[in-house]
């Protein structure tokens, strides 16, 4: 039992994280259609980011940690933002209209090159990173196991929750959550209306890029190290979140992330740490046959 | 600034260049490449030791990127407000290279043969050209059998090197525990290469075009991670060793045989050369892409391969016609598994060594990479763009750790500047009318 709930709140963490950027990969598909296969490699610009602002942040001389945590999120969340922003701009937006392969390979070619673009100027090897938030408490003892539930994995939880919350209100109350939900029913009626479309397009690359940002920082504080290729897994088990959770919808993408992060804890807690990523290839293909428009997504119609 | 731009206009054909305008927008350029370079290309991170990390900044490197980005920004778009009327000269050429190349096919191909069957004999070649040259078949192999499945039936196949990797382990394991020889094992791996794909597909080939791709995706990784881990068989990471090499009609190649076997020297009366045995396998690879290619290019002409071109560009219309789409998809996998099932087993006998790094995502990638940069459906664009990527690294090993970036930004520009890929061949084999009476 003690055993199980620490592997509950183990996948619960790590589901947060996959949520976090599996809301990027919905978004930008139920707008514009396409599997933004480079959203994998900005959370792993978001976590360098997130590092370097740590790091120069400690030699200006900032130590109180809350500080520090709160301005190191901001730093990646824009930068990353950027990244995101930019990536639509130079290598999706021309492709618009294309067929349809076309995106998607240039988003392959994306991912190869900002992989490589990191290797090159961080180098290959991981980079370490103490702990800054240390401690916890423990929720309760059975047989000399003590089930454990850290600050930081409070922390991630807490984090992913604001932001999920935040979110939401501002797809469902704002003008550009208004203008973004317009143009994920029909873009040409959108463009009609007077909604800027590649403007609505840019901010949801934007919003995707700063919540990969934020978990990108979060694996960094949870696993102390990343290196450039981190985003090819995480990116390919966070889209596997959104197609569990239904494609296009965003607490769908959430509760896939949280699904996808309990089914790795417990295969690599009961079965085998070997086979934790195929657990997750697996359930993507069975999802993909069986229920094509996940557990809360709606069906899709093929016009002619 | 009226001044600056009535100044630019030469005669009434050119529009009004904005200067200011295009300044502004290469101004704003330089910021955005600013902000995206302060963070990763300012500042470098090193290890100083103990788990810690230092930083160097690099902020001239910055200056240098904004730059570049403003000189590069201003001209494309100065090229752009002049070209816009006509295509662009490379573009054109392009073109033209392609129906060129259409129209004189059969020519460049025996010409390409023929330079393919004497480079062994020319006498600028060495062993490392051989080398070289058995690399790139193997890529064109390799590209051809995707091209089937990608080029001509339009399914995006983002895990094919899984199909490599089963066809390199077949034999691998044939070889160490069956005793088999690479020209007994080639068509198991083919078989059993085709088999994966026939049990992979069938129950994804349903999915739309980019949900298949990533479930490809995934079937290879999963090949890969099985292959890792399944030590007592697979050997994990350390792989499987000492493959035998391929025998020319029972006489292998070896300074000495054991007690009465023939090596190929003394069988011909050569004098022994480790160079024979390189050329050797340089004509398998060379058979081998020849017949991959025969193969297909007469597949494209039977119903099946009609009906694979239709799927590619209107599965509902294929439906309404009474084209069964699962069983057309299954057929196209299928022989594209077996494909590049047979390439695996040729490159398990040409390493003689096999682990689990050589089939990694970023192979599926170069290969796919291969297909679309040649032109999807383009047998001649694939050995130009097999030729291109393998040996373009090559020329300056200083390039070497810039490989994968160029080659990444290539693929992009590319699908940018030419969807279709160099040489695009979308044109249907078969036509209703001749091509004569069409448009113009």
């Amino acid at each position: 039992m003690a055993y199980f709930l620490q592997q509950l709140i183990n996948g619960l963490t790590l589901g947060s994280i996959y949520g976090l950027i599996a809301i990027g990969y919905t978004m930008v598909y139920g707008i514009i259609g396409m599997i933004n296969f480079a959203h994998g490699e900005i959370y792993m610009i978001g976590a360098f980011i997130s590092i370097i602002a740590l790091l120069v942040l400690g030699l200006i001389g900032v130590s109180y940690v809350p500080l520090a945590l709160a301005l190191v999120l901001l730093t990646a969340m824009l930068f990353t933002a950027i990244y995101g922003w930019t990536v639509e701009r130079v290598a999706y937006r021309p492709l618009r209209g294309s067929f349809r392969l076309a995106p998607l390979i240039s988003a392959i070619g994306t991912s190869i090159f900002l992989q490589n673009y990191v290797q090159i100027l961080q180098g290959a090897r991981g980079k370490p990173m103490p702990p800054l938030v240390q401690g916890g408490f423990t929720i309760f003892e059975s047989g000399g196991f003590a089930v454990r539930l850290s600050y930081l994995q409070l922390l991630i939880m807490l984090v992913t929750l604001a932001l999920m919350a935040g979110f939401s209100t501002l797809i469902a109350t704002t003008p550009l959550g208004r203008a973004q939900r317009a143009c994920e029913q029909d873009m040409q009626m959108a463009s009609l209306l007077g909604i800027d479309v590649d403007r609505v397009i840019s901010m949801t690359f934007v919003m995707g890029a700063a919540l990969a940002a934020v978990a990108g920082l979060m694996v960094t504080l949870y696993y102390g190290v990343v290196d450039f290729f981190i985003g090819f897994l995480a990116g390919v088990k966070a889209f596997t979140a959104a197609v569990l959770g239904g494609i296009g919808s965003l607490p769908g993408a959430m509760l896939g992330g949280i699904l996808i992060g309990l089914i790795e804890a417990f295969w690599s807690g009961y079965f085998s740490v070997d086979y934790k990523d195929v657990s997750v290839f697996v359930v993507l293909i069975l999802v993909l046959v069986f229920r094509p428009t996940g557990l809360l997504g709606r069906p899709e119609l093929e016009k002619v | 600034m009226t001044a600056a731009s009535g100044r630019a206009v030469g005669n009434s054909t050119v529009a009004t260049v904005d200067w200011a305008a295009l300044l502004k927008d290469a101004v704003i350029a330089a910021l955005v490449a600013i902000l995206l370079a302060l963070p990763l290309v300012g500042v470098e991170t090193y290890d100083v030791g103990g788990g810690a990390l230092g930083i160097r900044t690099h902020f001239d490197r910055v200056a240098i990127a904004a730059a570049a980005v403003f000189a590069g920004r201003l001209a494309l778009q100065i090229r752009q407000r002049f070209l816009r009327r006509g295509e662009s000269r490379i573009a054109a050429i392009l073109s033209r290279l392609t129906a060129w190349s259409n129209r004189q096919a059969l020519r460049l191909t025996i010409a390409g043969v023929a330079f393919a069957a004497a480079l062994p004999f020319l006498p600028f070649s060495s062993r490392y050209l051989i080398d070289l040259a058995t690399t790139v078949l193997i890529y064109v192999m390799l590209g051809w059998g995707l091209n089937v499945v990608v080029g001509l039936a339009g399914l995006l196949d983002l895990g094919y090197v899984a199909f490599y990797a089963v066809g390199a382990y077949t034999f691998a394991l044939s070889a160490r525990d069956l005793g088999l020889t690479f020209w007994q094992a080639l068509p198991l791996s083919g078989l059993v290469a085709a088999s994966f794909g026939v049990i992979l597909g069938f129950p994804v080939l349903r999915l739309r075009g980019d949900y298949l791709a990533i479930v490809t995706l995934g079937f290879g990784e999963i090949i890969r991670i099985v292959l890792l881990n399944w030590s007592p068989v697979t050997g994990g990471p350390n792989g499987i060793s000492d493959i035998p090499r391929p025998s020319f009609f029972g006489l292998p190649f070896a300074r000495s045989a054991p007690e009465g076997v023939t090596t190929f020297h003394q069988f011909f009366g050569f004098e022994f050369s480790p160079n024979q045995r390189v050329t050797y396998i340089y004509f398998v690879i060379l058979t081998l892409a020849l017949v991959t290619n025969l193969f297909t290019l007469r597949l494209r002409r039977l119903p099946i391969g009609r009906a694979w071109e239709a799927l590619r560009e209107d599965e509902v219309a294929c439906r309404a016609l009474g084209i069964n789409p699962t069983n057309v998809k299954l057929s196209a996998f299928g022989i594209g598994a077996m494909l590049g099932g047979f390439a695996g087993c040729f490159f398990a006998t040409r390493q003689g060594f096999i682990s689990p790094e050589s089939f990694t995502f970023i192979e599926s990638a170069t290969i796919l990479a291969i297909v679309v940069l040649g032109g999807m459906g383009s047998q001649m664009g694939v050995v130009l763009a097999a030729i291109l990527l393998v040996t373009l690294p090559e020329f300056g090993r200083a390039f070497a750790e810039f490989r994968m970036l160029i080659f990444g930004a290539a693929m992009v520009a590319i699908m940018v500047w030419r969807p279709r890929g160099l040489l695009a061949h979308r044109e249907p084999s078969l036509l209703l009318a001749p091509r004569s009476t069409r448009g113009s």
